[in-house]
Order: C-alpha cells, then structure tokens, then sequence
C-alpha cells in the first residue's frame, strides 16, 4: 500500500485512528472501536484502495500486561490492487464486545465465531455466533491466558490408567 | 491367578479339552490371517497407512488386506491419529459397534499418548477411551514398524483362547 493511500485513510479518519505504523509486512492502524464499520465500510468502497477480502481476523490476550487485556486483529487484502492492511482494535476485559463487519464482508462470519470461541470476544450483531472448532458443551475460552493449561473438558468417560488394558 | 494355576488349566485331561484345543487352534489361525480392518484415519499418519497398504510394503501378505468402511464388518480398529475431545464420543461408538472379537491398533504417538499436543483439545492417549491391542511408537511410524505391530498382534491372537459354550452349555442344560 503506498504513502498517499495510508495518508489519505489518515486524513479521512484522523478523529478514529489512535495510532498507526508501517509494519515490516503492512501498514497497521490501531482504531477505536466505535468506528470499525465505518472504517471497514470505506476500505471497501473507496476506488483506490478496494479491499474486496479479509484474510484473517484474531484476537491477541495481554493478560496482566496491559490495561485493555485484548486486541482485535482484521488482515484485508484487495486482489485488484495487490496490497494488504492490518487493523487493530483494543478492548478491556469487562467490554470486550465489538461489532461485527459480518454484515460488509460475508467471509468474515466464521473468523468471528472462532475468535468467540477461542477468545470469548463477543461481535455484536453477528448472525450466528456459535462455538466453531470446539464442541458447545465446552465451557470457557482455552486461547485465553488464564485458562487453566492442563483442564480437560471430556464428553465421554475417562478409563483410570490402571484399567486401560482391561476390557470393559 | 498365579502361574500354577494357569498351568493346571492348560492340561488336557478329556476329550473334551483335546477336541478344544485343537479347535481354538484352527480358529486362531483363521481369525490371525483373515483381519478385517476398519482405519479410523484423523490425521498425518494414514499417508504412512496407505503406503503399508500399497503394493510396495503390503501387507495384504500378512491377511490383512481388506479394509471395511463400516466398523459391523471388521475386527481390527486401526486408530490413526490425534484423537480430539470432541471426537471422542465417535471413537466410542465405532468401537462398540464391532463385533467380538475386536482388537485395536493404536498408531502413531498421538493416538498412543497425545504426542506433542498436550492442551485442552487433546485425548492424551485413546487407552483412556477404549482398550488397545498394540501399542506403535513414531510420528508418523515407518511401515516396517506397522508391520511389525501387525506380526505382535497376530502372535497375541495365536495364543488367546476363544469362548467355547460347550461345557456351560451343558451343564444349563441338565
């Protein structure tokens, strides 16, 4: 992405954006959270910059480190002029709750449903913001960092080590 | 129970015991070379199962040449890969939906212990959920090792010995 784009989404959402740098893969913008569809909404329709894909979207735990414990991280791409941008999106613990861009780019859906369910972060208006890799009888978030490392949620019985050979 | 008494067992002492005996061994010999095997494949290790089972290891020379996509029809459960939690509960049903006699292969160290995935989406060791036969070590093992596995568990059916009803039988019977 070159200079006079990453200036032109300066100028056009200096109130919205905290931050940003020239990473060594991408420009990234560190934004409020309020503003996320509109910025999203103008990646896409502006003409020259034309994001059409997300690429991934995750979540980043700094438990204990840092006053807003997470971060939300969307990658977009545009195939028609071939660059990439990264933005952030810092949340606190006890509203970690976003809206979701769902409804602007579809694929955006299931990247949504696993930050849910790895993470716990809530994306506000999402159409079906189920568990997607675990089973729903799991309780908890494991990406989280203060999800016990050795708990096990099994849904079947457990054999005890010293009955496993036997049949039962 | 102690080895005396094990051996006191294994003493034939009627024709009834002889004509066992020697019956146990026809079955044995049967069910060891004519394995029926269901692979339970969930991940990298069955590239190395389909290498066994194709015509440069091959080990349709050891009478295991038939797999069987539905577990009703088989009586070796290969389980090839990292278990999940969540798929747990399917590994049990397959399991219990073969019918006696069964034995189970655990293949690869994910199946065997977890492996290196040690977290909360793992079943450290499928011996948790079901009994295991035999036991092959490697991520993924070489086929020689998957060979080898085959040859010790046909050795363990060779000398286990069948549930013949004759005597319970008659005896209900008077």
């Amino acid at each position: 992405m070159n200079e006079s784009l990453i200036k032109k989404i300066n100028e056009k959402f200096e109130t919205d954006i905290i931050s940003h740098l020239i990473d060594k893969d991408m420009p990234v913008f560190v934004i409020k959270k309020d503003s996320i569809l509109r910025f999203v909404q103008f990646l896409k329709e502006d003409e020259e910059i034309q994001i059409d894909q997300v690429t991934d979207i995750t979540a980043v735990d700094w438990y204990n480190k840092r006053e807003a414990r997470f971060d939300v991280v969307y990658h977009f791409y545009s195939y028609k002029k071939n660059h990439r941008l990264r933005v952030r999106v810092e949340l606190n613990e006890d509203d970690a709750k976003i809206a979701s861009i769902s409804g602007i780019f579809k694929g955006a859906d299931w990247f949504e449903r696993e930050c849910w369910d790895m993470y716990g972060i809530i994306f506000l208006n999402h159409p079906d913001l189920r568990r997607i890799l675990l089973y729903p009888e799991f309780v908890g978030h494991p990406l989280r960092k203060d999800y016990p490392i050795d708990k096990r949620q099994p849904l079947v019985k457990l054999r005890k080590p010293e009955a496993r050979r036997e049949r039962p | 129970m102690g080895e005396e008494e094990l051996l006191k067992e294994s003493i034939i002492t009627s024709r009834l015991d002889e004509s066992i005996n020697f019956f146990d061994k026809i079955l044995n010999w049967s069910r060891k070379y004519s394995l029926f095997q269901y692979p339970f494949a969930t991940a990298c290790c069955a590239m190395e199962y389909m290498t066994t089972s194709g015509p440069r290891y091959d080990i349709a020379r050891f009478g295991a040449e038939v797999p069987r996509f539905t577990p009703r029809q088989s009586d070796l459960l290969w389980v090839v890969g990292t278990i999940s939690h969540k798929l747990a509960p399917v590994l049990l049903r397959v399991y219990e939906q073969m019918c006696e006699p069964k034995w189970v292969i655990s293949f690869g160290v994910c199946a065997s212990s977890g492996g290196f995935y040690n977290n909360y989406a793992t079943v450290q060791g499928i011996d948790s959920i079901i009994p295991v036969d035999v036991y092959i070590p490697g991520c993924p093992p070489r086929p020689e090792q998957i060979l080898d596995a085959l040859l010790l568990l046909q050795k363990k059916i060779d000398s286990q010995k069948a549930l013949w009803r004759l005597s319970k039988r008659d005896s209900k019977d008077e």
